[in-house]
């Protein structure tokens, strides 16, 4: 990335200019541009250590209902390439454009700045990383390791046909450490991951959380599997977070429900899916995490938006168009992974609001269940999901038992959210990962949630 | 590109340039109706030098761009890993047909009218189910060029079409789907038409299974679904070289059923994964994985076979736009004897999985697989009597694939990259509500 604003105004004008003497509903113009590096190791090897930087861009236009949408890594000819987009957007209306109206917007915004990733030198990152790997190969038995780091940092310019010019600069950092223990043919590992905007000493000191992963991939090779079924279950926040994200976030993404009838009467405001204490809130306005940003890839304002308000169904994430369609507020939720897409309604922060029952109230009612921590993924087809945990523990009599294998836990959003019954005090944000939808992957996103219990969850076993 | 060689051999002793672009034009039809038009146009260039034994690497879409490239690449070069390979000379390729000009020919009206007619075909069937449908073609363009005077570069067509499409029933949801690829225009909307109507068909009906253990008929998606990723670790040459592997020290050892063979092709004509060369060069070929149940062979990129003492199998992949790592190109597996009406028709009681959701989401490395039944059946006295749903099945491949019932006749791509028939698993662990 070019850090001179000498650069950005070149490129306004010609912005400006391109969007101009068009006949469309709406157009818009985007243009990226970023610098990346990675370093992954496999086991003590460094196996990619790279350095890249990117320029491209995209072009939308909506006419009648109907999108263009073309993307570049040559921005030159800019008002040729919104032309195309205009007559491919001609192509495809037939209908009415439902677009919904915002005040045009003309910002500057700057990442926000902890210790920046990109002005450390490579040696200084590889050196944290050495560290990591060398605390993991000192743990008995660990047959080898996975370390994947990358960080991101990006500009992005937006401008619309209604006026609205926006800079916006952000970064991203994330790290993901697998250690791999075997014992003959029988291979298992552990993984950590974190995550942050754009500051490096998030994923500092990890040294102790990095060494419990490694000794747990070695304990999970005694380790039994549970037998399959459904059990009474606990989350840690960490899953717990995954399974607002899976079960209910994606759900509330209003692009799979805008053109479809059936599912808007299923998904009708003021639906209860679950008990009075579950309240899940989507906030993209939250300082420094990673789903955070100030405005959308239309440039609409991020908010913070209540899913699920004591149970009942009060509101969902909007780009423009399903807004429009759907007759209610825009939410500031369409994103693009990268000028290689069009925007998309996602999520941002995801979290279940705190409660008040403890850990040990929470175990303590539990003559037999599983307590499951850690992620490995997660996925939803919207009625049925999956979240698959990275440790579980069996819990007796209300007390933690023996470390089993992973497990992977399904439910069905009709039955699971209301299966809920007990939600916890103790609230944290987890910034590992990312989301993918629609082939776009992986957008950095944060979920989270106090630990709570799930009634009858069924869970895959021997 | 020449400019970029010649610039890093001036601070290298080894140099590479790769030079990717593409054009690619999906039409999208979204809730029954054409919704978008994308045109993605895209360029990239990685260099790969090798600098006092160290491996340097950088890579950027900006060609204006050449001198900080090169410096980047220089910069990385210092604390790069280790070179165990020498860049190939000029090689000879294999004749591979890739490319049909009629894609280019193809207008977007006629990828319109595909898609208005597959969409058309199959609610005829079913008028309430709401479909998403893609229509895409593109072009690939790949050429690379490194200090050895190796030179290598291919262009390939590409034509897909997908459709999903979903039935909402009170609370109940069914997703169907299915998608086809070719590096010809897929003219004929049929085969994509009718998989997703027996789908349909199948599904009408619910039907309810109990936890236990039971056989399993995975068709050619439910294997995609469930086995191909731990597969596709257990035979990456750089999983194996890091010990990773169960599969590592088995070579030449009967580890599956003898009736399995898999092998890896990147030179299936017309194919969207197939190609002269990898990544970095080297001749593209056929290489075995398992023959008749025993090990035979893994995958490798030329680092990760100069660390292994052997020779790379053209497998070196930039998939994720980093350096090179061995990869599947086509992965193949040898049909069986028994079509797929007797399989189901042999089974007692069992289950039939057409996708498992999440399947993939565990120990992948160890063999596991456990996921959510997305779309399968329940099988009673030889006969599907319906769809069941909240249920997960789970089970280990080295486990699963020791021991076969049966593999099925029939065989079909799927995802563009796997050719698989169906196979009926013994005692497959399932919970399910129902």
């Amino acid at each position: 990335m070019s850090p001179n604003t000498g650069g950005s105004m070149l490129y306004r004008d010609q912005i400006l200019d391109a969007l101009k003497g068009h006949e469309a509903d709406y157009i818009e113009i985007r243009l990226e541009e970023s610098e990346a590096s990675g370093i992954q190791y496999r086991g003590r090897e460094l196996e990619d250590l790279s350095r890249s930087t990117s320029l491209g861009g995209n072009a939308r236009a909506l006419v009648k209902g109907g999108w263009g949408f073309i993307s570049f890594n040559d921005p030159g000819n800019l008002g040729d390439k919104v032309g195309l987009a205009v007559k491919q957007a001609r192509l495809v209306g037939k209908d009415v454009t439902r677009f919904a109206p915002t005040a045009p917007i003309v910002d500057f915004v700057e990442a926000m700045v902890g210790k920046d990733p990109s002005s450390l030198p490579l040696a200084e990152k590889k050196r944290l990383l050495d560290e990591y790997n060398e605390v993991i190969w000192s743990t008995p038995k660990i047959e080898t390791s996975i370390v994947g780091y990358s960080d991101r940092r990006r500009k992005v310019i937006f401008a619309n046909s209604e006026g609205s010019y926006i800079e916006q600069k952000n970064a991203d950092l994330s790290l993901r450490i697998v250690a791999v223990a075997r014992d003959e043919g029988d291979v298992q590992q552990a993984g950590l991951s974190v995550g942050s905007r754009g500051d490096f000493t998030q994923i500092e000191g990890l040294h102790e959380r990095v060494r419990e992963t490694a000794q747990r991939a070695v304990e999970l090779l005694s380790a039994p599997k549970v037998k399959g079924g459904e059990y009474w279950v606990v989350l840690d926040p960490v899953l717990a977070g995954v399974f607002a994200h899976e079960a209910f976030g994606h759900l509330s993404e209003a692009d799979f429900t805008y053109e479809n009838e059936r599912l808007r009467e299923i998904m009708v405001l003021g639906r209860r899916f679950g008990g009075e204490h579950l309240n899940i809130v989507d906030d993209a306005t939250i300082p420094g995490l990673r789903g955070s940003y100030k405005y959308d890839d239309e440039g609409v304002p991020a908010t913070r938006t209540y899913l699920i308000k004591e149970g009942v169904l009060v509101g969902r994430l909007h780009s423009r168009e399903t807004a429009a369609t759907m007759k209610e507020p825009t939410t500031g939720n369409a994103r693009a992974v990268s000028y290689r897409y069009p925007p998309i309604v996602r999520m941002t922060n995801t979290f279940i609001e705190p409660q008040r029952v403890s850990f040990e109230e929470m175990i303590g009612g539990i003559k037999e269940g599983i307590y499951v921590r850690n992620w490995y993924g997660g996925m939803t087809s919207i009625e049925m999901f999956t979240f698959s945990a990275g440790e579980a523990h069996m819990i007796r009599h209300g007390k933690l038992a023996e470390l089993l294998r992973p497990v992977v836990l399904t439910g069905n959003i009709f039955t699971t959210l209301k299966n809920i019954d007990a939600i916890g005090n103790d609230l944290e944000m987890n910034q590992g990962g990312g989301c993918g939808k629609g082939g776009q992957y992986p957008l950095p996103v944060s979920n989270g949630s106090p630990h709570i219990r799930i009634q009858r969850c069924l869970i895959g076993g021997k | 590109m020449e400019e970029i060689l010649s610039l890093a051999k001036k601070s290298a002793q080894e140099a590479e340039v790769f030079l990717t672009s593409f054009e690619e034009t999906p039409v999208i039809f979204e809730a029954n109706r054409l919704k978008q038009l994308h045109t993605r146009q895209g360029i990239s260039v990685a260099l790969r030098i090798v600098r006092e034994g160290r491996i340097g690497f950088s890579t950027t879409t900006r060609l204006d761009d050449k001198v900080s490239l090169v410096n980047r690449a220089i910069e990385v070069s210092q604390f790069g890993t280790a070179a165990r390979f020498e860049l190939p000379y000029q090689q000879v390729y294999p004749q591979l047909e890739i490319y049909d000009p009629k894609i280019e020919a193809l207008t977007i009206e006629q990828m319109i009218a595909l898609g208005e007619s597959l969409i058309a075909k199959v609610r005829g069937h079913t008028p309430a189910l709401l479909c998403d449908a893609r229509i895409t073609k593109g072009i690939v363009s790949v050429r690379i060029l490194n200090s050895r005077g190796g030179e290598a570069g291919y262009r390939r067509s590409l034509f897909g079409i997908g459709l999903e499409g979903n039935l909402i029933r009170d609370t109940d949801m069914l997703f169907v789907g299915d998608s086809d690829s070719s590096c010809h225009p897929i003219g004929d909307i049929a085969k994509v038409a009718g998989s997703v109507v027996n789908l349909l068909e199948l599904a009408k009906r619910q039907a309810l299974i109990s936890s236990g253990r039971l056989p399993v008929v995975f068709t050619p998606r439910g294997v995609a679904s469930a086995f191909i990723a731990p597969l596709a670790l257990a035979f990456n040459g750089r999983v194996v070289w890091q010990g990773a592997s169960p599969l590592g020290d088995k070579r030449e050892v009967k580890v599956f059923d003898e009736r399995l063979s898999l092998w890896d092709d990147a030179t299936v004509t017309y194919h969207p994964r197939s190609r002269p060369c990898d990544d970095e060069g080297v001749p593209s070929q056929s290489t075995p994985l398992i023959e008749h149940g025993v090990v035979k062979g893994f995958l490798y990129d030329l680092q990760t076979a100069g660390l292994a003492g052997v020779q790379s199998t053209g497998n070196g992949d930039r998939g994720r736009g980093g350096l090179p790592i061995p990869s599947i190109s086509n992965l193949i597996f040898k049909t069986g004897a028994v079509s797929f009406e007797d399989m189901v028709g042999d089974l007692k009681e069992g289950l039939v999985v057409e996708q498992l959701m999440g399947a993939e989401q565990t120990n992948v490395l160890g063999g596991e697989f456990s996921g959510n039944v997305l779309l399968g059946y329940k099988v009673e006295k030889g006969e599907i009597v319906g769809r069941v749903k909240d249920t997960v099945v789970s089970g280990n491949i080295y486990q699963v694939l020791s021991k076969l019932i049966e593999i099925g006749r029939e065989a079909r791509w799927v995802e563009g990259a796997i050719f698989t028939p169906a196979f009926c698993c013994s005692n497959l662990t399932i919970a399910s509500k129902g």
